[in-house]
Parts: structure tokens; C-alpha cells; sequence
């Protein structure tokens, strides 16, 4: 029943490991497993590298090697980042993030809420737009930290992060951006200055899982999460994860390579695809801010029926995407972001996430095209709302 | 990616008796879209007022359709009276099983059986049983996201024999959205199970009514020495093995007015306190007409 093929369009779920970066990293989980640490040349060499795959990822930001730290992942990068500013700013005890941020920003907010810290969270409009009145009320001379993510995961919304900045360094407060989505999908250029922290992950720009990073403003105080040794220069102990970094770093330069590529051929496909779906499947809406959008991210509600149906019956022909629907992760409402966003519940619950990456062609995309509209047709047969509204 | 079995798969890829009966004998509707998922029964008799003929239509994910498929399955040929004893977990029996996070929906299922027989004597003018009423128009609402009343958890609980609140969320998922309740059904459950216990053996001496009539006769004055005496000898021991304390500030009309201190103060769980131990104590000892606020 099902077929062989896999046609990936859950790209902002993970990604593949690009070939050369698995070639980069090779080396170093076989014979050159040296802790760079080492006094010895046999793991100090590997320092070197590390050295180059900063230099390689500080190049695709704009940034300076030295404002970089290696973590374990996004998560933890987040975490660093709003923790240090609270505790280097002790006279300080708001946060301003917003309502459509990851968990990774949502639960720690909420964790320092309940130490005692004030938690502000931008609302968006129908679009998930942010709420540009209420941020500029949130954020105060109380502020110590403004953190919104530069994309959205679930729509792909591009937030207007510098107008956010902007208002932070108003009120002497810092701007962190939960960058992991846009990182390697849209150009920027960290040396203009006015982000203070970035936060990225690996394994969504074709490096592998367990390796981010985080930018850290020269000049920005800085206090490690992660406690231990004198690893990258004392701001995140614990040894280095020495191929997934080299392997960041590839990914790193090959993305600085592709960018343009992300924004035409990438985006090129996700419009081919979501054109396609909108003209041959009624009853459809393309969820989000389609004017501000990540190049490879589609958002699609199929009103009247379920996502974790869909998906499943995806699935059986190979083709893997996801869905903001609630029986989707065992939650029985669908996510914080839809909800946030106050899409209606007829289109919540049958949401459904196309992301793309370079690794997809056009040949998969017409796959999708040609597989999907049966599906919806044949979970809309057995939908008691499909029936009854085509009555009214 | 859930840990479905293949019945389900089966089920979910080949729904058995999709559709609708125009002259159907029997229809319920049960769920709706805001809760993500919603089962439309149709049911149609033979002359023997056997189950003839079983189609479905459903608004859900794959266990909500497998779940739907397997109930046309299991009542077909069955009489109305029959596919009443039908239960959530003889449709996860013909499922394999189902994750927990998702037996919502073989109770689902269960419910528009009930509603479509509460439906078929609704039109031949027969009387309905308790357990044919439409669960939602039964009880008092507990979770408010997705209407769940006192009176389903209960009865889902004691069906499926649930113990915890997860449990509970699980099965109806009452408390799965803004978790209000929870605190609630801890309670309804905690009642549920004790007056289990205590109703199982057929020697367990009923509880003692208090003497409403004469609690009544008595001056208010007295009667707040008698609900002060009650609260020192009976209630604050107990509380006060918690760290907490409790003290009479008023009473007014059936009211006792109380205050709750120490741990209790400040807990989560005062409002549960209140009803489940102060009041109940109350009513067992002093009379039934009373309520207990806070103060």
C-alpha cells in the first residue's frame, strides 16, 4: 500500500544532514576524537576547526566569530539568553515576549513567572502579526529583556524583530530573537548592531540534531546557563560537541551559499505547491502573513475535517508534514499559535504545515498535488459538517 | 506519531458503513467542532427490531473514525436494547486497543449508541433511561471548554474504572484545555471512589442522618456553640495535621462562614477543603441544610 519514496516537507520540524556536512564531520567521530582541550597535538589540532566552523557560522550572520557560543540546541540557547539577562540586570524584573513564541521561550517565561518576574506577551492579530500598540505599552524602563522570535515555526511569519529592538533599547532593555527558523533562510547582518542575543539551532539548516549556538552581542554582559569548565572562552562549559559543531559550521557556509537559492527556487516550489492546493481543493485558507513569510513554509487549513487524519493518510503515500491540530500531539486543543491568531475552529483542527527545503524538487511537489485533493475529498465524505454545509 | 494497531489503521483506511440513512429509524449526533471531533449516528431497524442497517459520518482523527467504524460494526443485528450494553471498551476491544490519550473517542462512540436509542423512543413515544440521556443535558457542567458534566465523569469513571484526573482527560477530556477543573474532578473522584468503598460492602453502616428539625428549633446563639464545639472537636484536628487551622467567623441564615489558616490559608486546594471536609462534616453532624463560605 504505501510506497517507497519519502517526499519530505517538514522542514521546520528538522532537516536532512546535507551530505558534505556529514563528509566534514566524519573525520571527527572516527580518528580525530581528541579533546581539543588537550595539551597534546593530537587533540589540540581539533581546536582548529572549531575555530573555522565559528568563523564559518559568524560569516552567514554577519556576526564576529568571537560573539559566538556553542550550545547543545535552540532550547538551551533561549534559555541562556533570557536567564543572563535577568541576572545581569538585578535592578530589572520584567520580560516582554510574545503569545506565538516557542515553548522553548513560553515555558521558561512562565518558570521565571513564578519566581517572581513580571511576564508580558504581545498579542497578534488575525494575520499573527504582533500587537506593535501593546508591545510599545509592554516594554518599560522594568524591562531587562524583549524576546520575539525573527519567524514563526507553524506559519512562518516574519515579525518585525528590528522595530522590536528598536523599542527595547529605548527603554535600556536587550532584544533577544528565537532565531532558529530564520537562520540560513533569511540574509541578515548581525554587525549593524542591534540584536543582543540570537538563538539557532543546527539541525534546521542540514547540520545534525544536538548543536546551536547563540549570539551574544560584544559588549553584552553575559552569564553562562551551563556551568563547568572554561569550554568557549568560559560562557558555556561542558566539552565540545566537536563534529556537530564542524558539522554547523559547513552547514553554515553551505547556507550562505544557498540563501539566494532559498529565496527563489525554495520559494518557487512552496508557492507551486500552495497555489496548487488552493486551486484544486475547496474550502481552503492559507493561515498567516503571507506578505511576511518565510520562503519554504505553507500554512493550510482544510475546513471541516481533521489534521491528524490527514497526515495519517499522507502518510500511507510517503509524504511527511505536519499539522497544529490538537490530536495531532495528544493535546485536545490545537496549538498556542492558530488559537493566538483566533483562527476559527472549523479551519484550527485541519491545519496543515508544509515546509520546504532545497533538498525538495518540483517532481515531489506535483506528487503532493496529485495525492492530496482525494484525501481531502475522501475525509470530507465522512465529515457530518462537509455534507450539511453543502446543503445550506 | 501515535502507536496505533492495525485494526485501527484498518478501520481509519477503510471505514466500515460511511454514510447516511435518509429514512433512518434512529439519529444522534454527538460532539461538535470546536472540541475536534463529532460522530453522526444513523440507525435504521427490520421488522424484528434488529439493528438492519448502520451508517456513520465523523469529524475527527484517525481513532475517532476507527472508533466510529467499529461501533456500525459491533451494533449491527443487534436490538436496540442489545446495543445498549454496548461500552467504550467493547469498541477498543474490537480495536486492538487505543493510546490513552485517545479513548475520548471509543466513548464517543458509546454516546451516540445512547443518543440514537434516546433519539428512537423520543419518536415512538417511549419513556428514555438515565443512561440514554444525552450526557450533556445530565448533571452540572465541570469543564466548561468541553462541557463535560459531574454526572459523564462519573459514570465514564466508573465504567472504565478511573482513578486518576489524567485519567479522566484522557477518556472525556474534561480538564484538557484551560485546566480549571482539575481541581474538580479531583474531587468528583475522590467522592466517586469513597462512596464506592463504602457502598460495596452490603454491612457498611449508612451514615447517620443529623437531626435537621432540631438543629432548626435552636437560637442562633447556640447554634453557633454547637457549629464552633463541632469545628474544634471534629474538624481543625484534621486540618491541623496538615499544618493548617480553621476558626467560625459567622453565621448567616445555613451559612457558617469560616476561615481557613496556616497551610490551609494560601493552599490551592481550599476550596476543595471547604466542601469536601468542612461541609460535609457539617452536614453529617449539625444538618444538611448547611453551606460553608469563606470568609
Amino acid at each position: 500500500m504505501s510506497e517507497a519514496r519519502t517526499v519530505y516537507f517538514d522542514n521546520n520540524a528538522t532537516t536532512a544532514v546535507a551530505p558534505e556536512v556529514f563528509e566534514a564531520m566524519t573525520p571527527f567521530l572516527t580518528t580525530l576524537y581528541g579533546n581539543p582541550s588537550s595539551i597534546h597535538t593530537f587533540g589540540g589540532q581539533v581546536m582548529a576547526h572549531i575555530d573555522t566552523a565559528r568563523e564559518r557560522l559568524a560569516a552567514l550572520l554577519g556576526a564576529q566569530p568571537s560573539e559566538l557560543v556553542f550550545t547543545s540546541c535552540g532550547t538551551e540557547s533561549d534559555n541562556a539568553a533570557l536567564r543572563s539577562a535577568l541576572y545581569t540586570n538585578p535592578q530589572r524584573d520584567k520580560l516582554v515576549i510574545s503569545v506565538v513564541e516557542h515553548p522553548a521561550i513560553l515555558n521558561v517565561a512562565l518558570d521565571l513567572e513564578r519566581q517572581g518576574y513580571r511576564v508580558e506577551r504581545i498579542p497578534v492579530d488575525a494575520n499573527g502579526r504582533l500587537d506593535m500598540e501593546k508591545a510599545q505599552e509592554f516594554i518599560d524602563d522594568r524591562t531587562a529583556i524583549v524576546s520575539v522570535m525573527w519567524a514563526n515555526n507553524e506559519t512562518g511569519n516574519i515579525q518585525p524583530v528590528k522595530e522590536l529592538a528598536d523599542l527595547a533599547h529605548k527603554h535600556g532593555a536587550l532584544f533577544h530573537t528565537d532565531a532558529v527558523q530564520a537562520v540560513g533562510k533569511v540574509p541578515m547582518d548581525l554587525s549593524e548592531g542591534w540584536v543582543d542575543f540570537l538563538s539557532l539551532s543546527g539541525h534546521k539548516l542540514h547540520a545534525p540534531k544536538g548543536v546551536g549556538a547563540l549570539y551574544v552581542r560584544r559588549g553584552v554582559r553575559f552569564h553562562p546557563f551551563v556551568l563547568g569548565g572554561h569550554q568557549e572562552t568560559g560562557r558555556r562549559a561542558g566539552t565540545e560537541n566537536v563534529a556537530s559543531v564542524v558539522g554547523l559550521g559547513m552547514a553554515a557556509e553551505l547556507a550562505s551559499k544557498n540563501i539566494e537559492r532559498e529565496n527563489s527556487q525554495v520559494r518557487a516550489l512552496r508557492d507551486r505547491l500552495e497555489n496548487g492546493i488552493v486551486a484544486n481543493v475547496p474550502k481552503t485558507r492559507i493561515n498567516g502573513d503571507v506578505e511576511h513569510r518565510l520562503p519554504n513554509t505553507t500554512n493550510i487549513s482544510f475546513e471541516y475535517i481533521e489534521g491528524e487524519s490527514i497526515l495519517m493518510l499522507l502518510d500511507q503515500h510517503g509524504i511527511c508534514a505536519s499539522s497544529g491540530s490538537a490530536c495531532t500531539t495528544g493535546s485536545l486543543e490545537p496549538s498556542h499559535v492558530l488559537r493566538a491568531m483566533s483562527l476559527p475552529y472549523t479551519a484550527a483542527h485541519g491545519a496543515i504545515r508544509f515546509s520546504l527545503s532545497r533538498y525538495n524538487t518540483q517532481n515531489e511537489v506535483d506528487f503532493v498535488l496529485e495525492k492530496l485533493p482525494p484525501i481531502i475529498e475522501r475525509l470530507r465524505e465522512i465529515s457530518p459538517y462537509w455534507g450539511s454545509r453543502q446543503k445550506q | 506519531m501515535w502507536d496505533y494497531t492495525d485494526k485501527v489503521k484498518d478501520h481509519f483506511l477503510n471505514p466500515r458503513n460511511v454514510g447516511e440513512i435518509e429514512d433512518a429509524d434512529a439519529v444522534a449526533e454527538v460532539g461538535n467542532l470546536t472540541c475536534g471531533d463529532a460522530l453522526k449516528l444513523y440507525l435504521k431497524l427490520d421488522a424484528d427490531g434488529k439493528i438492519a442497517d448502520a451508517k456513520f459520518k465523523t469529524f475527527g482523527c484517525a481513532s475517532a473514525i476507527a472508533s466510529s467504524s467499529a461501533l456500525t460494526e459491533l451494533i449491527k443485528g443487534k436490538t436496540l436494547d442489545e446495543a445498549s450494553k454496548v461500552t467504550n471498551q467493547d469498541i477498543v476491544a474490537l480495536l486492538g486497543s487505543l493510546p490513552e490519550e485517545k479513548m475520548h473517542c471509543s466513548v464517543m462512540g458509546m454516546e451516540a449508541m445512547q443518543a440514537a436509542i434516546a433519539d428512537y423512543k423520543k419518536r415512538h413515544g417511549l419513556a428514555t433511561d438515565a443512561v440514554e440521556e444525552d450526557d450533556t443535558h445530565e448533571g452540572r457542567i465541570v469543564c466548561k471548554c468541553f462541557n463535560v458534566t459531574d454526572a459523564k465523569i462519573r459514570k465514564v469513571a466508573l465504567a472504565n474504572n478511573l482513578h486518576t484526573v489524567a485519567q479522566i482527560t484522557d477518556y472525556t477530556k474534561a480538564g484538557g484545555a484551560c485546566g480549571r477543573c482539575l481541581d474538580e474532578i479531583q474531587t468528583i473522584l475522590d467522592d466517586l471512589w469513597r462512596e464506592q468503598s463504602t457502598a460495596a460492602p452490603a454491612a457498611a453502616p449508612a451514615p447517620t442522618a443529623p437531626d435537621t428539625a432540631a438543629y432548626d428549633a435552636l437560637s442562633p446563639v447556640r447554634k453557633i456553640f454547637l457549629l464552633n464545639d463541632i469545628i474544634t472537636r471534629e474538624i481543625r484536628p484534621l486540618l491541623e495535621r496538615d499544618g493548617g487551622g480553621i476558626e467560625l467567623v459567622d453565621l448567616d441564615g445555613d451559612t457558617a462562614i469560616v476561615r481557613l489558616q496556616g497551610h490551609c490559608g494560601h493552599c490551592v486546594c481550599a476550596s476543595a477543603t471547604l466542601k469536601n471536609l468542612v461541609e460535609k462534616k457539617l452536614r453529617e453532624l449539625v444538618s444538611l441544610k448547611i453551606t460553608v463560605k469563606e470568609a
